[in-house]
C-alpha cells in the first residue's frame, strides 16, 4: 500500500502565516488556485444568470441595465481573474520549478508579490462593481467607455494592477527556464508544459505593458478628458482598438499555450509513447506566440480600419492555423498505437482535442474577411471562443488540475465521480455553445438582452445547457475537496509519467526533491523506460 | 552544486551559486526594462499617429516648448548616467566612499532635472497649455493643439514619474551602500539600479528630439 | 570556474566611460543644430536617427550589453522589434483610413448618393425605410 511522506510542504510549517508569507512555489500556486477557483465561481455564476435571463425574450428576472452590467462581469472576471492567471499562475507555478528540478522559481519574493498584486487586483475590481458597475463589455471599447456613467476607472484600475502580476509571473518564468535548469536538463530535454509555458510568458511580459499603457490612457481620457480617444476633440476611438487588441489578441494566446503545454504532458503521458514531433511542438508554441503580435487587426474589420489593414491582418490571421494544426496533428499521432489509459485527466485532454480543433476552425470562418462581416458581433463569435476558451483552456486546465492533484495532495480523487463529472460537462458544454453557433448564423447578436421570438428554442436549448454544465461543476467541486482529506493515497507516480516532477514524494518535500536531481532520460522515453505506476 | 558552507549571506537558497543568482537578476532586470520600454512604446505610437495625421499643428505646438531647457535636461540626465555609471565602476574597483558621492551626484542631477521640469511646466499651466479640455491656450493654430500637449504632458509625466521613482531606489541603495552591504563580491542592486537608471536616460533622449525638436 | 575572475570581467577602463559620455554630448549639440536647418521630412528622421545612436551607445557601454550576456541584448532587441511591429502595422490602418479600393468603390458609388458635405438631419440621410419592413418575416 502507498503511504504518505512524513514531512512535505503542506505539513513543514503550519499555521496562516505560513501559508500568507510563504516564499514556497507550491504555496503559492496553491494560493493562485484558490483565488482562481473563486474567480471562477463568481464568474459561473454570472455567465448562469445572464443564461438564465436569456430564457425567454424580455425581461425574465433582470433590467436590461444589470443584464449589461452581468455580461461585462462574467467577461471581465473570467479573463483577468480565471483564465489569464489559471494555467501559470496556479498550475504552472505549482509544477514548473518541479518540472525543471529546481528548488524555487527566480525569484521567490516576486512570486508571491505577484499574488498579492492579484488580490489587490481583484479586490480593486470588485471594488467597481460596488461602485456602480462596468457596462461596457470587457473590452472597454471607446467612446462608450468614455462616456457612461458606470465605474470603468475602477475596473480598468482594477486590470491594470492584474497586469503587474501577470508580467511578474512572466518574468519569473522566463528567467527561471533559462538559468534554473538541473544538470542534463537541456532546452530539448525540457517537457512540452515547459515550453508552453515559456512561450506564454514571452506573451506576457511584450504585450501587457501595452494594456497598461491602454487602460492608463482610458483613465487620463475620463480623468482628464485629453482627447486622444474622442473623436469630438480630434481623437481617434479605433486607435483605442488597435492598442486595446494590440494587448489583448496575444492575451488569447496567453490563455491557450499553456493548456496546450498540458495537453502534450496529458496525452504523451496516457498513451505511454513517446511524443510524436517534440520539436515540432516546443518551436510551434513560440511560432504561436510570435504570430499572436501581428494579427490584432482582426478584431476591427469592421470598426472602420482601413481595407489594406484589413487584408493583412486577414491574411496573416491564417497564419495561426499552421503551428494549431501542427500541434494537433502531432498529439493524435502520438495516440496512433499507444497504450491509451482513458483516466480522467486522459478524458479532459481527449475533450480538448475534439472541441479546440472546432474552436480553432471557426476561428478561420471569422479571420474570412468577407464571412467576418456576416458573422461579426454575433453569437458565432461568442460560441467560437467559449470552444477555444473554455473547450480549449478550461479542458485543459481540468485535465491538469485532476492530473498534478495527487501531486499537490498526496490523495487521489473519486474516478467515478470524475467520470461522471467530466461526462456532464461535455454534454453540457456542448449543448450551451454549439447552439449559439446556429444562433450566431442565423443572425443573433451577442450581447443582446432582447431578442426575436424566432430565436427562443435555441436559447433556451443553450441555457438547459448551462445547467448540466453547472452540475458537473458542482460534482466536480465535491470530490475533488472530498478528496484532499479522505482521499485513497495516490503513491509517488500514481500516472506513471517520466517527467521531473513525479520523481519525488506527493506531495513533494519543501525543496522539491530530496536528493540534488540529475536528469538521466528524455521527459517522453516511453519507448525505452516503463515507469512504475503506484495506483491504478 | 555547491555545499551550504559555500553558501555566502547573499546567496539565496535555491541558487546554485553567485554567477547564477547575479545572471538571473540581470536577465530579469533586462526584461522587466523590456516591459518599460513597450509601456512607452503605447505613447511613442500614439506620438506617431498625431504627428503623421497634424505634422503642421505639431509643428506650431512645439515652438511653445523651450529648446534650452529641454537640451539643459539633456545634458543633466547624460551627466546623472555617467555618474550611474561610475558609481558601479567604483564598486567593482572596492571604493565605497567614491560610490557613495557619485550615486549621491546622480540623485542631485536627477533633482536638477525634476526642477527644471517643475519651471517648464509651470509655464504652460500659466499659459493655459494644457491637455485636452483644460486647454485655453490661443497662439497655436492648426486642428486641435491640445492634442499635442496631451501627448506632451503624458509622455514627460509618465517619464517625471520614472525618474521620481529612480531618485527613491537611487537614494535606497545609497543607504544600502553606506550601511556596508556590498562589495565588489557582490553589487548586483547597484547594477540593476544603474540598468534602470539608463533606460530613463535613454527614454529621454528619444523624448527630447520628438518634442522639442521637430524640425 | 572561479567567480570572482567572472564577476570583474567588464571592468570598463575610466577613458571609455569619458569618452562615450562626451560623444553623447556632442551628439546633443548635432541634433539641436539640425533641427534649426530645414530638410523637409528627412528632420525627424535625422533627429530620430541620432537619438537611436545615443540609445545604442547608453545601451553597449553604460548598460554593458556589449560585455554582458548575449540573452540580455536579445531580450532588448525584442522590446525594440515589437515596439516596431506595434507602429508599423498600427500605420497600416493610419495611413490608409478611408481609402476605397476602385472595384469596391464602382458597386458603392452605383447605388449611394453622394453628398459634398455630411448630411446632419437625419431625415434626409437617405435611410431605406423598406429595409426594416423585410426583417419582419420568419
Amino acid at each position: 500500500m502507498n503511504t504518505m511522506p512524513e514531512k512535505h510542504y503542506l505539513n513543514e510549517k503550519r499555521g496562516w502565516k505560513s501559508w500568507l508569507f510563504t516564499l514556497d512555489h507550491k504555496r503559492i500556486g496553491i494560493l493562485y488556485l484558490y483565488g482562481i477557483m473563486a474567480a471562477f465561481l463568481v464568474g459561473g455564476v454570472f455567465a448562469m444568470l445572464v443564461r438564465l435571463e436569456l430564457l425567454h425574450p424580455g425581461r425574465d428576472l433582470m433590467d436590461a441595465k444589470t443584464y449589461n452590467q452581468f455580461f461585462t462581469l462574467h467577461g471581465a472576471v473570467m479573463i483577468f481573474l480565471f483564465i489569464i492567471p489559471s494555467i501559470p499562475a496556479a498550475l504552472g507555478n505549482f509544477v514548473l520549478p518541479q518540472m525543471l528540478g529546481a528548488k524555487d522559481v527566480a525569484f521567490p519574493k516576486l512570486n508571491l508579490a505577484s499574488w498579492y498584486i492579484y488580490v489587490v487586483g481583484a479586490l480593486v475590481a470588485i471594488y467597481s462593481i460596488y461602485a456602480g458597475g462596468v457596462d461596457t463589455g470587457w473590452t472597454f471599447y471607446t467612446p462608450y467607455s468614455t462616456t457612461t456613467s458606470t465605474s470603468v476607472v475602477a475596473m480598468t484600475l482594477g486590470a491594470f494592477i492584474l497586469g503587474f502580476s501577470s508580467i511578474f509571473t512572466g518574468l519569473n518564468f522566463i528567467v527561471t527556464i533559462h538559468k534554473m535548469r538541473a544538470p542534463g536538463m537541456t532546452w530539448f530535454k525540457m517537457p512540452l508544459f515547459i515550453w508552453g509555458l515559456y512561450a506564454t510568458a514571452i506573451i506576457q511580459v511584450m504585450a501587457t505593458p501595452v494594456l497598461g499603457i491602454t487602460l492608463l490612457l482610458l483613465i487620463m481620457e475620463r480623468v482628464l478628458a485629453v482627447g486622444i480617444f474622442d473623436p469630438a476633440m480630434g481623437g481617434d476611438p479605433v486607435l483605442f482598438q488597435h492598442f486595446f487588441w494590440f494587448y489583448s489578441h496575444p492575451a488569447v494566446y496567453i490563455m491557450i499555450l499553456p493548456g496546450m503545454g498540458i495537453i502534450s504532458e496529458l496525452i504523451a503521458t496516457f498513451s505511454q509513447k513517446k511524443i510524436f514531433g517534440y520539436k515540432a511542438i516546443a518551436f510551434s508554441s513560440l511560432a504561436i506566440a510570435f504570430i499572436s503580435f501581428l494579427v490584432w487587426g482582426h478584431h476591427m474589420f469592421v470598426s472602420g480600419q482601413s481595407q489594406l489593414a484589413s487584408m493583412i491582418f486577414s491574411f496573416l490571421t491564417f497564419l495561426v492555423g499552421i503551428p494549431s494544426g501542427i500541434k494537433v496533428f502531432n498529439w493524435v499521432a502520438t495516440m496512433y498505437k499507444g497504450i491509451i489509459r482513458f483516466d480522467t485527466p486522459m478524458l479532459y485532454a481527449l475533450a480538448f482535442l475534439f472541441l479546440f480543433t472546432i474552436g480553432g476552425l471557426t476561428g478561420i470562418f471569422l479571420g474570412t474577411l468577407a464571412t467576418d462581416v456576416h458573422l461579426h458581433d454575433t453569437y458565432f463569435v461568442v460560441a467560437h471562443f467559449h470552444y477555444v476558451m473554455m473547450g480549449g483552456t478550461v479542458m485543459a486546465f481540468l485535465g491538469g488540475i485532476h492530473f498534478w492533484w495527487p501531486k499537490m495532495w498526496g490523495r487521489m480523487f473519486n474516478k467515478k465521480w470524475a467520470l461522471l463529472s467530466w461526462l456532464l460537462i461535455f454534454i453540457g458544454f456542448n449543448m450551451t455553445f454549439f447552439t449559439q453557433f446556429i444562433l450566431g448564423t442565423k443572425g443573433m447578436p451577442r450581447r443582446y438582452y432582447n431578442y426575436l421570438d424566432q430565436y427562443q428554442p435555441l436559447h433556451a436549448f443553450s441555457s438547459y445547457g448551462s445547467w448540466v454544465l453547472g452540475l458537473g461543476f458542482l460534482i466536480m467541486a465535491v470530490y475533488l475537496f472530498y478528496s484532499i482529506k479522505r482521499g485513497p493515497v495516490a503513491g509517488n507516480n500514481p500516472w506513471g509519467s517520466l517527467t521531473f516532477e513525479w520523481k519525488s514524494s506527493s506531495p513533494p518535500p519543501v525543496a522539491n526533491f530530496e536528493t540534488e536531481p540529475i536528469l538521466k532520460h528524455g521527459p517522453y522515453d516511453y519507448d525505452k523506460i516503463i515507469p512504475e505506476r503506484t495506483y491504478s | 552544486m555547491s555545499t551550504p558552507a559555500k553558501h555566502s549571506a547573499y546567496l539565496a537558497h535555491h541558487f546554485s551559486d553567485s554567477i547564477q543568482q547575479s545572471d538571473s537578476a540581470k536577465l530579469g532586470m533586462w526584461i522587466f526594462l523590456l516591459t518599460e520600454i513597450l509601456l512607452f512604446g503605447g505613447l511613442f505610437v500614439a506620438y506617431a499617429i498625431y504627428r503623421a495625421w497634424n505634422p503642421d499643428m505639431f509643428y506650431n505646438a512645439h515652438k511653445y516648448l523651450d529648446v534650452t531647457l529641454g537640451a539643459l535636461n539633456t545634458v543633466v540626465l547624460i551627466t546623472s548616467s555617467l555618474t550611474m555609471a561610475l558609481s558601479i565602476r567604483c564598486m567593482q574597483l572596492g571604493n565605497r566612499k567614491r560610490t557613495m558621492h557619485l550615486l549621491l551626484v546622480t540623485l542631485i542631477l536627477a533633482g536638477v532635472f525634476l526642477i527644471v521640469k517643475y519651471f517648464e511646466y509651470s509655464h504652460k499651466i500659466h499659459l493655459g497649455q494644457l491637455p485636452g479640455k483644460y486647454y485655453t491656450f490661443t497662439g497655436i493654430e492648426g486642428n486641435n493643439p491640445h492634442i499635442f500637449f496631451s501627448i506632451y504632458f503624458m509622455m514627460t509625466g509618465l517619464h517625471g514619474i520614472h525618474v521620481l521613482a529612480g531618485m527613491g531606489v537611487i537614494g535606497w541603495i545609497l543607504k544600502r551602500t553606506s550601511r556596508g552591504d556590498f562589495s565588489p563580491e557582490y553589487y548586483t542592486p547597484i547594477e540593476l539600479t544603474g540598468l534602470y537608471w539608463h533606460l530613463v536616460d535613454m527614454i529621454w533622449i528619444f523624448l527630447f528630439p520628438l518634442l522639442y525638436l521637430i524640425g | 570556474m572561479n567567480s570572482e575572475a567572472k564577476s570583474h570581467y567588464h571592468i570598463l577602463p575610466l577613458r571609455t566611460y569619458i569618452t562615450v559620455a562626451g560623444a553623447l554630448m556632442v551628439l546633443t549639440v548635432v541634433t539641436v543644430a539640425v533641427s534649426f536647418v530645414n530638410l523637409g521630412g528627412w528632420n525627424a528622421v535625422t533627429a530620430v536617427f541620432i537619438a537611436a545612436v545615443k540609445a545604442s551607445l547608453v545601451a553597449l557601454f553604460f548598460m554593458h550589453l556589449k560585455y554582458d550576456k548575449k540573452i540580455n541584448a536579445v531580450v532588448f532587441l525584442m522590446a525594440i522589434l515589437f515596439l516596431a511591429i506595434f507602429l508599423s502595422f498600427t500605420f497600416f490602418d493610419i495611413l490608409s483610413r478611408g481609402d476605397i479600393y476602385s472595384e469596391v468603390e464602382k458597386s458603392i458609388k452605383g447605388k449611394a448618393v453622394i453628398y459634398d458635405t455630411m448630411p446632419f438631419d437625419s431625415k434626409s440621410a437617405g435611410h431605406d425605410d423598406s429595409l426594416t419592413v423585410e426583417n419582419n418575416e420568419p
